[in-house]
């Protein structure tokens, strides 16, 4: 916000709270009321408003509280926000970002532990974005405020309060649209991202201890896909996990199950799997531990990738 | 002030001939199924004059021909109504945004853009056109909250037609008025004829003075009375009683308007011959140009989706490519 005057966070809360989860906080101190604007309760107000708001010149940053309370905002990131640049022949950018804390593992009641990144991904015009540290975080933000496109920031909560990871200082801003390679491996590849990358990394850590070197990548955008990265570690080890909170039907796991299918046939040794949550909404908090996938889960998928 | 009023006259023969040339382009199949506008000249032309030239206009897609007076070419108009990418025009070229084809929706864009300009230290105002049913939409609500919250310098142009294809306005709310509607956002609601063209004039100048002067938006109720079809394809005997429909047809605003202007000696039927024959010829030559635009690029598919496009938008380009081989 220092760096760029026309940046302005809007959402519920994040004034003199600093957001449900802080992530704002001391902003509006800061900034003022106008650059750090607590709206009313008003999803797709917000979103419309965001709209309007690009095309006057600012990059609005919008706050969504909750994963579950996204959904209203759909009608304008779907109608609207994503169509806009083509409506006008790429004359309106729309450079805003929605932050969407998501997903399960705290305990939380109802529509708070929702994984929706595959309704965004696939809403042309969008851009979807996934940090699984607190480095990247910092980095896909920037790269997200900064985009020229509109960016779905989804914030693994499960996250906030675990990652320990040292933050870079000063300007740091990574590439929408490369992934990393989390840990290297030669036997099989678990695609992943968010709060499932430090599950697949635990994961890899117990099949090395069995003899197999697993290669963890973390996708960190979900669009565009580092589809180079992913095509070219699974033409390497032949095999290929899938991992995500999110239900299993057309979610990301399809699509890059899909993807290795068309690009990496040829190297594919075994079956490709999925280890995600299940097609029914997420579970109240006391099964959540038997929705999301568990390290156990993806270690029995990594062994299933060899059985052909 | 004559002059004024002539050419307040001179913009409503060409809405209403535009609106009965594109009728017939439709059914001739030379472009889309075109939103009708019979019988609300007075209110775009009234409400379009009391715009300085550096306001915007966020328009429905009620207002797609209304654009028309606001600079958008008409060619460009009967591009995007056959199905033409080079019908989406660049919004600053003309200060009008694309017409939103869902209902209501846009309301809010309105709002953020005037609200962006009021916190840009910018002096123009918006006007955000949506019909009676939008009323309904959630998003209406929450747009005009934010409007007020915000005092963005706006005013929200209610078309109430009396119908929502073929709802009447009295399934659509149990409200008195849609106007009364401003007093839950803490904001002015104002009820004009929507056939009476200064009137719309005078209360949306009002409006935008208010807006202008940091008092907020304001909702203006345009009240008409939809006579003919909502769409070139749709059959409103359907739904419409006929003796109502010839009983308002008689309201017409363009007859009242023109015996006005007659009565003032201020309209002889030289200029009025003249501007029905301009407003037909500019159609009927932007319908040709419209026509002789080269057929659209496949390139235009995904050419402006994203700004940067990358690896996944691109494959999905290749896709494109090689299934067209």
């Amino acid at each position: 916000m220092e760096r760029d005057q026309r940046v302005m966070v809007l959402g519920q809360d994040v004034g003199r709270l600093g957001g449900v989860f802080r992530a704002t906080a001391g902003i509006q101190e800061r900034f003022g009321g106008d650059r750090c604007f607590d709206t009313p309760v008003s999803e797709a107000g917000m979103l419309g408003t965001a709209v309007g708001l690009a095309l006057a010149g600012w990059r609005p940053v919008c706050e969504i509280q909750f994963d579950g309370f996204c959904y209203p905002a759909l009608d304008q990131l779907i109608t609207h926000v994503g169509r806009y640049r083509q409506r006008t022949s790429g004359r309106a950018a729309m450079p805003l970002v929605v932050r969407i804390p998501y997903g399960g593992g705290v305990g939380a009641p109802e529509l708070h532990s929702d994984s929706p990144e595959a309704y965004f991904v696939h809403a042309p015009g969008l851009k979807v974005a996934v940090p699984s540290s607190a480095a990247d975080a910092k980095g896909l933000l920037a790269a997200a405020i900064r985009s020229p496109d509109p960016v779905v920031f989804l914030e693994p909560k499960a996250l906030y309060r675990v990652a320990q990871d040292p933050v870079p200082e000063g300007d740091h801003c990574l590439t929408l649209g490369t992934a990393r390679i989390a840990r290297r491996g030669d036997a099989v590849t678990i695609i992943t991202y968010g709060a499932m990358v430090p599950v697949a990394q635990v994961a890899a850590q117990a099949l090395a201890e069995e003899g197999m070197e697993a290669e963890v990548i973390d996708l960190r955008t979900l669009k565009p896909l580092d589809e180079e990265l992913v095509i070219a570690s699974v033409a390497k080890t032949g095999r290929a996990v899938v991992v995500h909170e999110g239900p299993r039907t057309l979610g990301v796991g399809a699509e890059v199950s899909a993807l290795l299918a068309e690009h990496a046939i040829a190297s594919i040794k075994g079956p490709i799997v999925r280890v995600t949550g299940y097609d029914s909404p997420a579970p109240p908090s006391l099964l959540e531990h038997k929705y999301i996938p568990s390290p156990e889960r993806v270690i029995a998928a990594a062994r299933r990738t060899m059985e052909l | 002030m004559s002059q004024e009023l002539l050419e307040i006259y001179r913009d409503m023969v060409f809405l209403r001939v535009f609106d009965e040339e594109w009728k017939r382009f439709s059914h001739m199949g030379r472009v889309g199924n075109v939103p009708l506008t019979w019988g609300l000249e007075a209110v775009y032309a009234g409400s379009m004059r009391a715009l300085e030239a550096e306001d915007w206009v966020f328009p429905s897609y009620r207002e797609t021909s209304a654009s028309i007076l606001r600079g958008v070419p008409a060619a460009t108009v009967l591009a995007m109504e056959r199905g033409h990418p080079g019908g989406w025009w660049d919004p600053w070229s003309h200060n009008v945004a694309p017409p939103s084809i869902p209902v209501g929706s846009h309301v809010s864009h309105a709002v953020g853009y005037a609200w962006g300009t009021r916190l840009a230290g910018l002096p123009h105002c918006t006007i955000v056109y949506f019909g009676d049913g939008a009323t309904s939409e959630g998003a209406f609500h929450e747009g005009a909250n934010y409007a007020a919250l915000t005092k963005a310098p706006v005013v929200l142009m209610c078309n109430n037609n009396g119908w929502a294809i073929s709802t009447p306005v009295s399934r659509q709310s149990a409200a008195a008025t849609l106007a009364a509607k401003a007093e839950g956002y803490g904001m002015p609601g104002v009820r004009v004829d929507g056939h009476d063209v200064l009137a719309v004039r005078d209360a949306t100048a009002e409006a935008l003075a208010r807006a202008r002067d940091g008092g907020g938006p304001t909702l203006i109720e345009a009240v008409t009375v939809r006579t003919g079809a909502h769409a070139a394809v749709d059959d409103p005997s359907l739904y419409m009683d006929q003796e109502a429909v010839e009983r308002e047809r008689s309201k017409d605003c363009l007859a009242r308007y023109e015996q006005e202007l007659q009565d003032r000696d201020l309209l002889d039927e030289d200029t009025r011959q003249r501007y029905h024959d301009e407003a037909r010829s500019i159609t009927r030559t932007a319908m040709q140009e419209a026509e002789a635009l080269e057929d659209p690029l496949p390139g235009a598919i995904l050419g402006s989706v994203y700004a940067e496009p990358a690896a996944t938008i691109e494959s999905s380009g290749q896709a494109f490519q090689e299934e067209r081989r």
